[in-house]
């Protein structure tokens, strides 16, 4: 139960911009710029990084979801998303360099080293995707605060699950 | 110096909106009706509650501006907001606010350890449903702020003289997204 009242029935950070409608705006002009573009960063890698800095804040819901939809937009199976989480198995050398800053961020930003930032930079990886980077690792932090701090507890199925992420997967956060 | 390139001389968040004004709009817009949108908390409280949480997450450049915004609108009091972060529990502030700084506390660290007790005692010091909100959401957004400035090393003034006209802007003007000159 959450420690306000919020109609629970709408699922996660929907039932906070419900409740608290001066929000939704700004959060889903935040979330659709930053989530869902190609430039640099693909969609399915935003969303990796948002599932990576949820799963390292202990974030179940937010997580879960953003999980799903990173796997449905990079094709991949319950086992693939697993070993990404874990061992980072899968990922491109670019994008390791980008989720270790990630990782970073998650505890304090101040923990980005130059050092890391040559090496993505070595990597390939452009100033508009280091900043996305960090930026979406921010967010993360916010969202997965927020939800917590509140006490949401995610009411999703294995199906709802399935069935929200991809329709995130296709339509965004706009609508 | 920044990690990425961004405007020269232009400090914290400004120069990230500068740079990146597509993000940067949004988040001057959800900062703007966070902290001066009707609340049942005053502006000098919830600047507290940002200052505050930068100040746990050493973010210089939101902890010092934040605190200065904080200053301003305390106005004959400014005194409580040093106070405050210096040792929010011995601080000449109400117990409520009292109760929603170690909520913002806990959210800070690990969102997860705020617990139904911890609300419980907010409530009985008077605080209602858009406090214990408000209070999360602020200190969940400065989180993801203190991050953004710190993560792309953005630029820190030094000059306690730059905080208080930033203060009295913050107070007085509100979160206008900058523009290029």
């Amino acid at each position: 139960m959450a420690y306000i009242p919020l109609d629970e029935s709408i699922p996660g950070i929907r039932s906070l911009l419900a409740y608290f409608p001066a929000i939704e705006p700004a959060m889903k002009g935040l979330m659709q710029t930053m989530m869902r573009q190609d430039r640099g960063l693909n969609k399915g890698e935003r969303e990796l990084i948002a599932a990576w800095v949820s799963h390292h804040n202990h974030c179940t819901a937010c997580e879960n979801i953003h999980g799903a939809v990173a796997s449905h937009l990079l094709g991949w199976d319950e086992a693939d998303y697993a070993r990404m989480i874990k061992e980072k198995a899968g990922a491109s050398p670019r994008l390791e360099a980008l989720l270790a800053l990630a990782r970073q961020v998650t505890c304090n930003g101040k923990k980005v080293t130059p050092e890391q930032i040559a090496k993505a930079k070595a990597l390939g990886c452009t100033d508009q995707e280091i900043h996305d980077t960090i930026l979406i690792a921010s967010m993360f932090c916010m969202f997965n605060r927020y939800i917590d701090g509140l006490g949401l507890t995610s009411r999703d199925t294995p199906e709802s699950l399935k069935t929200r992420a991809q329709h995130l997967a296709e339509y965004g956060y706009g609508t | 110096m920044p990690h990425i390139p961004l405007p020269e001389g232009i400090p914290g968040i400004r120069s990230l909106a500068l740079q990146y004004p597509e993000s940067g709009k949004y988040l001057y817009e959800l900062v703007q009706i966070l902290l001066r949108h009707e609340s049942p908390l005053s502006e000098a409280e919830r600047e507290l509650i940002a200052a505050y949480v930068s100040y746990l997450n050493e973010c210089e450049f939101c902890c010092k501006s934040h605190a200065a915004a904080s200053r301003y609108l305390f106005a004959d009091a400014s005194g409580t907001v040093d106070l405050a972060l210096h040792d929010y529990r011995s601080a000449p502030i109400s117990d409520k606010l009292k109760s929603l700084l170690s909520i913002a506390g806990k959210v800070q660290a690990d969102a997860r350890t705020v617990t139904e007790e911890d609300v419980a005692l907010a409530r009985s010091f008077g605080a209602v449903d858009r406090d214990i909100h408000d209070t999360v959401l602020i200190a969940a957004t400065f989180c993801m702020f203190n991050r953004y400035v710190d993560g792309l090393a953005t630029l820190t003034p030094e000059d306690s003289q730059v905080y208080a006209e930033m203060g009295e802007r913050m107070a007085t003007k509100g979160y206008v997204v900058p523009e290029q000159k």
